[in-house]
């Protein structure tokens, strides 16, 4: 057991913390923490500089892009990247779904043709899984594709899709076969959303920004051969995708809780509009405890499922438990923090504390239970795969 | 960075199972609970065999046999003597016979309005060679052969094979780690070499030891927990099916792993004597015996009325689980410790490495 850096790993962050000053604007450490909303621009732009520093896809294969690097090279940089808040690269959904499920299904030419576009921020996929009739229920997907002659028709309808308004591509769970058994009729295809017939329409959420989206597909037109796997194995191929979304999501959510963390420590020490300074509270200080704690728990808890991967390929049961403690946590963290706030806590925009951060990010924590695995479904799994109980359905 | 125990490291946990599996059951466990406590020589030397009273088992090796006999619920003063006590008789007179079983040692610290490890009472006074005062709520102390007391200025054993009458046995509600109370009269004490300062390692190991075993116990109750949920019927169902019953096992899992975590890592950072080792015992104490009273308090309710009877093993756990979470303060106390750490600005807020 050793929790320490290995040399190589200690080079390579001392070489990230030095190109991470050297990069970001001066006075990025002090300025107060922007509210959750995507700048375009500034995002694709720090995204290419990732790219081209050789930071992005760093446990990728080298010959698509990737630095081939092991898992704890990611983990030391999502580590570095937050603690000096850095942001994040443009393409999540690309990084953390597409991208690993090309990899694992994709042919050379497909393998060519997305990832490196990917990586550097040229090209955002968004996800088209969930349906308004098939939420947690992905395999009753409606969405249907028929072939004619070297082109799957697509019809049908996505629902929650985070940036989908800003996407070049898309990876959309079809039914291909409406006569086989439910789970044996889908298909994976990759889609251009620049195809004629693909509509995006924001989703207001209670935020009040669009970061979700529907996409209607009417007669769209998908070549052939734009599939990861054969017709019939889409259910397999999305398992890929919805793995990596839990499997290498523990080093994310660490690192964006370690982000909020500092951010309430900050909020703590500083004045609130009442005068009272919270970090003074003692009823407040055994909560920011608990926080902090409870980030350590989820930290380590990721640490050990990782080390049962590099000893056995295949990461460790309590992988599982990182989304569902993730997303409780950043809810109690979140709403803490607006608690501090008095009724200077029911400002937004520009009225409020930091330009209404922690209203939008207590808000925004709302859908955290709800997204990518609703907690509901996280204990089921639990339950049934980790735990050994029967099926409850 | 890796998050494994070494292989011997992995063999001794083994044997450790094998061992309290077959010579500690339930009801031996219970039985020993149910009666009076005494020093129970023939099974001390069992654990001088495995070498589990070996005063050169590291941290790592302690955290291992700290988790398996709170799994177990080992009702003997292993975590009294070898992990409170045993530290503080370097080079001691006393090791052979700890170490061959025939001594088992508690340590009394506790004063009123001095509770707790890091606290000087003054209360117990030496003259002499003779110590008089009170300490109160010692573990173990009616089943041990010897106690280290502490005093302002210094650590002194005093022979109860010898002197059986100081001892006062109170009635505890985990009957299977019971607390009793030193009343000194001039009772002769023979001074160790090792200094009071060193009760602040033992008190960072002890939390780190007990968070280790809180997991242990936390462990059993989720086993147990799934073991009825998967065989229990009612409405011609196995109850483990109900959302209502299942969620509530999967949440006992969630605490045991997060628990877990920190646990072995406090006990990394104690063996490494790691910068972060005083945030990473309260951090860890606090979780993990927290997890532990509410892994055993929903095993409880998973297991309906049978769960709440007297004849059924929860209940010990579960006084395991409210001891270990009392033991040198609750939670609150350990998180008054973080907090300050976090917030006044003597860890990196609040990042690990």
């Amino acid at each position: 057991m050793d929790f320490r850096d290995t040399p190589e790993e200690a080079s390579f962050r001392a070489e990230l913390r030095t190109w991470l000053r050297d990069n970001l604007p001066d006075d990025w450490t002090t300025r107060a923490p922007t509210v959750g909303r995507f700048d375009l621009a500034e995002s694709r732009a720090w995204s290419r500089r990732l790219y081209d520093a050789g930071y992005v896809g760093l446990t990728w294969p080298k010959e698509y892009g990737g630095g081939g690097a092991p898992h704890e090279f990611q983990g030391i940089y999502l580590e570095e990247t937050a603690r000096i808040g850095a942001p994040e690269h443009i393409g999540g959904i690309g990084l953390g779904m597409a991208g690993p499920t090309i990899i694992a299904w994709g042919s050379d030419d497909q393998k060519r043709r997305y990832l490196a576009k990917l990586l550097s921020g040229e090209e955002v996929w968004c996800q088209g899984f969930s349906e308004p009739g098939s939420g947690s229920d992905l395999a009753g997907a409606k969405t249907r594709a028929v072939l004619d002659g070297d082109e799957w028709v697509v019809n049908g309808q996505k629902v929650w899709s985070s940036w989908a308004h800003i996407a070049d591509w898309c990876i959309l769970v079809v039914r291909t076969d409406p006569d086989a058994e439910k789970h044996r009729g889908l298909s994976y295809l990759l889609v251009d959303m620049h195809s004629p017939g693909v509509e995006v329409r924001p989703l207001k959420q209670i935020t009040g920004d669009p970061e979700f989206n529907e996409i209607f597909f009417t007669d769209v037109r998908v070549p052939r051969e734009s599939m990861l796997g054969q017709p019939g194995e889409g259910w397999n191929v999305a398992m890929t995708t919805l793995l990596h979304e839990r499997g290498t999501l523990g080093f994310a959510l660490t690192a964006a809780l370690e982000r909020q963390l500092r951010n309430l420590v900050r909020l703590a020490k500083q004045p609130a509009p009442d005068g009272r300074v919270p970090a003074e509270d003692p009823v407040v200080r055994d909560r920011i405890a608990q926080q902090w704690i409870d980030l350590q728990a989820l930290r380590f808890t990721n640490y050990r499922s990782l080390t049962t991967l590099a000893k056995t390929g295949v990461p460790g049961p309590e992988g599982s438990v990182a989304k569902l403690h993730w997303s409780e946590t950043n809810q109690r963290l979140t709403k803490l923090a607006t608690s501090l706030q008095g009724l200077a806590s029911q400002l937004d925009d520009d009225g409020a504390v930091w330009d209404g951060y922690w209203q939008y990010q207590q808000l925004r924590s709302r859908g955290n239970t709800i997204e990518a695995g609703t907690s509901e479904i996280l204990r089921n799994i639990i339950a049934e795969r980790v735990v050994g109980l029967p099926r409850s359905r | 960075m890796d998050f494994a125990f070494s292989e011997d490291q992995e063999l001794l946990r083994a044997a450790a199972r094998d061992f309290l599996a077959d010579r500690w059951p339930n009801e031996r466990v219970i039985a020993a609970a149910d009666s009076e406590p005494a020093f129970d020589a023939a099974a001390w030397k069992e654990l001088a065999n495995l070498g589990w009273l070996d005063s050169g088992l590291g941290v790592l090796e302690h955290a291992v046999l700290a988790e398996e006999t709170g799994t177990a619920l080992l009702p003997l003063p292993w975590f009294s003597s070898a992990v409170l006590a045993t530290p503080l008789l370097a080079g001691d007179e006393l090791l052979a016979g700890i170490e061959s079983g025939d001594r088992a040692v508690a340590l009394a610290w506790a004063e009123p309005g001095a509770f707790y490890l890091r606290e000087t009472g003054g209360g117990v006074t030496e003259s002499g060679g003779k110590l008089t005062g009170r300490k109160v709520v010692a573990p173990d102390l009616a089943s041990v052969t010897d106690v280290i007391v502490t005093t302002n200025d210094g650590l002194w054993v005093v022979d109860l094979l010898a002197q059986p009458g100081v001892v006062q046995p109170l009635s505890t509600v985990d009957r299977t780690r019971r607390l009793a109370d030193l009343n000194l009269d001039g009772t002769t004490a023979r001074r160790l070499a090792t200094p009071v300062s060193a009760l602040a390692d033992v008190r960072r190991r002890a939390l780190a030891m007990a968070a280790c075993e809180a997991v242990g116990v936390a462990q059993r109750a989720l086993d147990l927990a799934a073991d009825y949920t998967k065989t229990r019927q009612q409405f011609g169902r196995v109850i483990g099916t109900y959302q209502g019953v299942s969620h509530r096992v999967a949440n006992i899992y969630v605490q045991v792993q997060l628990a877990r975590s920190l646990a072995y890592w406090a006990a990394w950072a104690v063996s490494e004597g790691d910068a972060q080792q005083d945030i990473a015992v309260a951090a860890a104490k606090s979780a993990a015996t927290e997890a532990a009273v509410f892994a055993c308090e929903n095993a409880i309710q998973a297991h309906g009325g049978i769960g709440f009877t007297w004849e059924h093993v929860l209940h010990r756990y579960y006084k395991r689980a409210q001891w270990l979470d009392a033991f040198e303060g609750f939670g609150r106390d350990h998180r008054a410790d973080v907090a300050s750490a976090v917030l006044d600005g003597t860890t990196d807020e609040g990042t690990a490495a």
